[in-house]
């Protein structure tokens, strides 16, 4: 009698707490509807919508928000993410499909809570972990200048989720734990204070270069640590000093504003949209942010610059990249070439893609090369290589050159990354 | 000793296997047609086709094109007889210095053996790689749109497991 008491009772105080527990994660997952408005209730002015127009620029707004060959801000690019494929939506003035009747209220809701207009939860893809530092001011100039854009019909696309996942209410308890709300102050004192409003609001840079955990969030103890994206390598932030050639400020801020860094590099992959958009900003910001990168600069720099060591596989590989690196690479890349003579570009064994941890940056810049960029005057530009050498050659030129021009010890299977970022980059 | 084909024929050449595919042609089996503009990747004069893929060949190690066909532009057809998109470039006459002209027909040539009537944009995309420094690219692309009206290009059969 008594164990049928306290089963009672047991059941009893788990239903209260499933109960309990319902109504709390209601309260975080439920959002109101915010009511649409039949016109932006922000004055437009050329001084506003000139201000948001460089937030725009700052936050990279248009790199996710535009599809394959998708009209600007239309939205509809896919990002794929370890939960499935999911399709950016349009930041157009569009009433139907875009946000043409959010008023500024909803719009900063949604960049600082990542709830949408009608209450629906976002997917932090969109990275409101990081706009929420936004201040008002530049929240209500971005409003101003997404609203002066062409409106563009252009409905979304239904996103390609692991099943869970596709009931946005579960998103509330991802954000219990990483959404800190609320501005931060965007013009301090210094360089420096400016700079790391820019790098962990608007730029949101540790979305791509803070390693992610099982469930899509950022490690705070490894901040800046050097994440992935898309399968590029986005190198740590913190230990610039540890490149060959210790990065200098000027070389930063150069890097930002052109895409190129005496030696270390052409910006690639998805850094290369982030460049353009940074080359149009006011030079004060990128050197803003260059100061705040090298205030958290971390000391302790690894350099393991260890001998590789000698085995008679890693002999044939290398004697292998040699003869592909002078057939197809030599041209550009060669000793005393005009190319490498061209505009201080770094040789190849200063490349940041040669003497990061990851081979992954190299093997996708032979795969897809460098494309002409969308901005004139930009000359840095280098054939696809996918249709040209096969899998065990890249891996042999990409060893040859870690092992012989940067002199560091040879990447691990490297044949098998080739292939798999073979079969995930080609379309 | 490296085997060889081009354009159906067996050839073999003696080169150290860092040679590029352009050199091999024009030094070793005199077949001029593709040419040597920027030897980086940037012009497309050198374009030829490589088992299915067009590829710069200035820039092709002669170590990777294995046993795959290598087809130019002298296999399309001949003064006397040539072949579809060589009619339609004279027709439009497409050519001013002419330089650019065997590459620009190569890549069409594998775009409409995969796409029979490609739409203006994919013909616009797919010659993006090719240069023309006289600018006689509207007679270019004219050129292109006759040769697949004509439907005389021949698809090319499709690889199992290719």
């Amino acid at each position: 009698m008594a164990s049928m008491f306290s089963k009672r009772r047991i059941a009893g105080a788990s239903a209260g707490i499933v109960v309990l527990g319902a109504i709390l994660y209601f309260a975080l997952a439920w959002h109101p509807a915010m009511a649409p408005v039949s016109q932006p209730d922000v004055p437009l002015t050329a001084g506003v919508v000139s201000q948001g127009q460089r937030i725009a620029e700052l936050g990279d707004c248009v790199v996710c928000h535009t599809g394959p060959a998708g009209a600007r801000y239309a939205g509809g690019l896919p990002l794929r993410t370890p939960f499935g494929t999911l399709y950016t939506t349009n930041i157009t003035p569009d009433r139907e499909t875009g946000i043409g009747n959010w008023s500024l209220q909803a719009f900063r809701r949604a960049m600082r809570e990542g709830v949408a207009r009608d209450g629906q939860l976002l997917y932090p893809a969109f990275p409101y972990i990081h706009y929420t530092h936004v201040t008002d001011d530049d929240l209500k100039a971005l409003y101003a200048f997404l609203m002066t854009r062409g409106a563009v019909h252009a409905p979304a696309r239904s996103n390609e989720l692991l099943l869970p996942l596709r009931f946005r209410p579960m998103l509330a308890f991802w954000n219990l734990l990483y959404v800190h709300e609320g501005p931060r102050p965007s013009m301090g004192a210094s360089p420096v204070e400016r700079g790391r409003y820019l790098v962990e609001g608007l730029g949101h840079c540790s979305s791509c270069h803070t390693p992610l955990n099982l469930i899509g969030g950022e490690k705070g103890g490894d901040y800046l640590g050097g994440g992935e994206v898309d399968g590029w390598s986005a190198p740590p932030l913190d230990a610039l000093l540890g490149a060959p050639q210790p990065w200098t400020q000027e070389q930063l801020v150069a890097y930002l504003s052109t895409g190129l860094a005496t030696e270390h590099g052409a910006a690639a992959g998805p850094m290369r949209p982030v460049v353009e958009n940074l080359s149009r900003v006011p030079r004060e910001d990128v050197e803003a942010i260059a100061a705040y990168l090298f205030s958290i600069q971390n000391k302790a720099v690894h350099n393991a610059a260890a001998q590789p060591e000698a085995s008679a596989a890693l002999a044939n590989h290398v004697s292998n990249g040699k003869t592909v690196f002078e057939a197809a690479c030599a041209t550009c890349h060669g000793s005393g070439s005009a190319m490498s003579a061209y505009e201080q570009r770094p040789p190849l064994a200063l490349s940041s893609a040669f003497n990061g941890s990851s081979e992954h940056n190299a093997v996708l810049t032979v795969l897809q090369g460098l494309p002409w960029p969308s901005e004139p005057g930009v000359t840095t530009y280098m054939p696809a290589f996918a249709d040209v050498l096969t899998d065990a050659q890249i891996a042999d030129v990409v060893t040859y050159l870690r092992v012989s021009a940067a002199g560091r010890p040879a990447w691990p299977d490297v044949n098998k990354t080739v292939a798999n970022l073979r079969k995930e980059s080609s379309p | 000793m490296i085997n060889l084909t081009v354009n159906g024929k067996l050839h073999q050449v003696d080169v150290t296997p860092d040679t590029p595919l352009l050199y091999v042609l024009r030094n070793e089996l005199q077949m001029n047609a593709a040419k040597f503009g920027c030897g980086m990747g940037q012009c497309g004069a050198c374009t030829v086709i490589v088992g299915d893929r067009t590829v710069f060949s200035c820039l092709y190690p002669i170590a990777s094109v294995g046993d795959r066909d290598v087809r130019t532009v002298e296999g399309l057809g001949t003064a006397e007889s040539p072949g579809p998109l060589q009619q339609a470039f004279i027709d439009h006459q497409a050519v001013q210095c002419g330089y650019c002209i065997a590459g620009m027909i190569m890549r069409a040539q594998a775009l409409l053996e995969e796409i029979a009537q490609p739409t203006e944009a994919q013909i616009r995309a797919h010659m993006n790689p090719n240069l023309c420094r006289c600018g006689t690219h509207m007679r270019i692309l004219a050129a292109i749109r006759s040769a697949a009206a004509s439907g005389r290009i021949t698809p090319r059969q499709k690889v199992q497991g290719a």
